[in-house]
């Protein structure tokens, strides 16, 4: 880890070490704010500047945070951002900060911010962790826009609001599928695009826990 | 090095710095976007007000929302009696100040409505209503009534404009809900909206209001179509939802009482 560079650090978990699609973290959000584009980005926005700065405000006091409590001067520091990100979003984008709601809140929660700060930031400088930071929140972004894309353009028909498809329901062509603005939609996406990204890259598979044996049990007949 | 790291002095030296630290961090930025923040939620409020009078343009800056806005009168209506009533009756200075919804779960400024009449299934109604009013050279044009009422996974909160006679609908709005999209969503759909116009509340006697969702859209022939709209399709609870709070709000225990003072003169 102490060599890594930062090209490295930062571009690694894009593909190659995917928080989602990899480390299958923060899938909580990955389903709940991707209905549209607008509110995706904004979203992503926030996750990155909320990890980057957590990673660096971690990666600063490293070496005075006792072992003891340093979990809980994790979370301090992420919620204080957190909030911050909030009232920000709430002064300068009010719309969307509604849509976004309560998962504004949540990246408190959102795994990939803990785990970079108590994975990588507790022993690495400030730059890296930055660095670090923003490139898995960019590996967040980066899963999420796709789900994002698919969702709504074929379940509204539009993308970034603007019509793509005219839908049935304003006098268009184009049956939206219902399925895709609810939730578990987003899993068949991100399922299957960790089906692809795992064909593109093969290192990827787990190895199997266990192996099927062979059916030895005589049917009676 | 790690040792003195982890006595216990150190650990709460380090956690008191750090907590207040943050604190300043936090307070700052909530002392510092405070007014932006409330100038995004009133205008939210306004341009919310407008769409349902059917007044928003769209991409109207804040300007222009709030000079629109500024034409209607704000008022406080006690639902019971029909007349408007001060401020200072609920506690209030300034009327925009009152909030109904916070209201309605206070005992002293609401009332328990019976299960039987509980049409919008709300439960709890405030005593003062939040109206807003629009007259042109003394003579009332508009009426925006604040409306909410359950759907199937939520409560819907809009505004309903009536036009000046106080029977024929000039818009009828939700911004608050979180029914399923695409299905009950749609209520949100301007195409869906668009029928409300024109439609009349109360039949000729002008007592009960008449409302209706029907399915399979409103033919032209329709028997009563000045009373009826297209339900949404794939939502038979959500329409049945809107038709509901909307008969509730238009009836005895919502507004009635005072529309028919206000088109007898009486307010």
């Amino acid at each position: 880890m102490a060599d890594a560079t930062a090209k490295q650090v930062l571009f690694e978990p894009i593909f190659s070490n995917n928080p989602i699609a990899l480390q299958i973290l923060g899938i909580c959000s990955a389903l709940a704010v991707t209905t549209s584009m607008n509110v995706t980005l904004v979203m992503c926005a926030a996750v990155i500047a909320v990890t980057a700065f957590s990673n660096l405000a971690v990666s600063l006091v490293r070496a005075q945070i006792p072992g003891s409590i340093r979990i809980i001067v994790q979370m301090t520091i992420i919620a204080s951002l957190v909030i911050v990100v909030d009232q920000l979003l709430k002064a300068y984008a009010y719309e969307i900060s509604k849509q976004l709601s309560v998962f504004v809140g949540l990246i408190i929660t959102n795994c990939i911010v803990m785990g970079r700060a108590e994975g990588f930031a507790m022993k690495n400088g400030p730059w890296l962790s930055f660095l670090d930071g923003i490139g898995n929140g960019m590996g967040y972004s980066v899963m999420l826009i796709f789900v994002a894309f698919f969702r709504e353009l074929l379940g509204a028909g539009s993308l970034f609001g603007v019509t793509i498809m005219p839908v049935v329901n304003e006098g268009g062509w184009y049956i939206p599928n219902g399925l895709l603005l609810l939730p578990p939609s987003a899993f068949f996406i991100i399922g299957l695009a960790i089906w692809g990204l795992r064909t593109w890259k093969p290192e990827q598979v787990e190895d199997a826990d266990f192996k099927m044996s062979r059916h030895t049990v005589k049917e009676a007949f | 090095m790690a040792k003195a790291k982890e006595t216990v002095s150190r650990t709460l030296l380090v956690a008191l710095v750090l907590s207040i630290a943050f604190s300043v961090v936090v307070s700052t930025a909530a002392v510092l976007l405070r007014p932006a923040q409330v100038e995004n939620q009133n205008l939210d409020i306004r341009s919310n007000i407008l769409a349902a009078a059917g007044m928003l343009e769209p991409g109207a800056s804040a300007e222009e929302i709030e000079e629109t806005f500024s034409r209607f009168d704000v008022r406080l209506l006690d639902l019971d009696s029909g007349e408007y009533v001060e401020p200072q009756a609920v506690g209030v200075a300034d009327p925009m100040k009152y909030d109904m919804y916070k209201a309605a779960s206070n005992p002293e400024l609401s009332t328990d409505i019976p299960a039987s009449e509980d049409k919008a299934g709300i439960k709890r109604r405030p005593n003062v209503a939040k109206i807003f009013t629009l007259s042109e050279n003394g003579e009332l044009v508009r009426v925006v009534l604040p409306v909410h009422g359950y759907g199937l996974w939520s409560t819907l909160y809009g505004f309903i404009s009536l036009e000046g006679d106080t029977n024929t609908i000039e818009g009828l709005g939700f911004y608050d809900h979180a029914e399923t999209p695409g299905l009950g969503g749609e209520v949100d759909n301007p195409r869906w909206k668009k029928q409300w116009v024109g439609k009349e509340v109360y039949g000729d006697q002008l007592d009960e209001p008449q409302i209706k969702l029907v399915k399979g859209g409103v033919s032209s022939d329709a028997a009563n179509k000045e009373h009826k709209v297209d339900a949404l399709s794939g939502a038979t609870l959500t329409s049945r939802g809107v038709e509901q709070l909307v008969n509730y709000w238009m009836g005895q225990r919502g507004y009635e009482t005072y529309l028919k003072k206000l088109r007898q003169g009486e307010v």
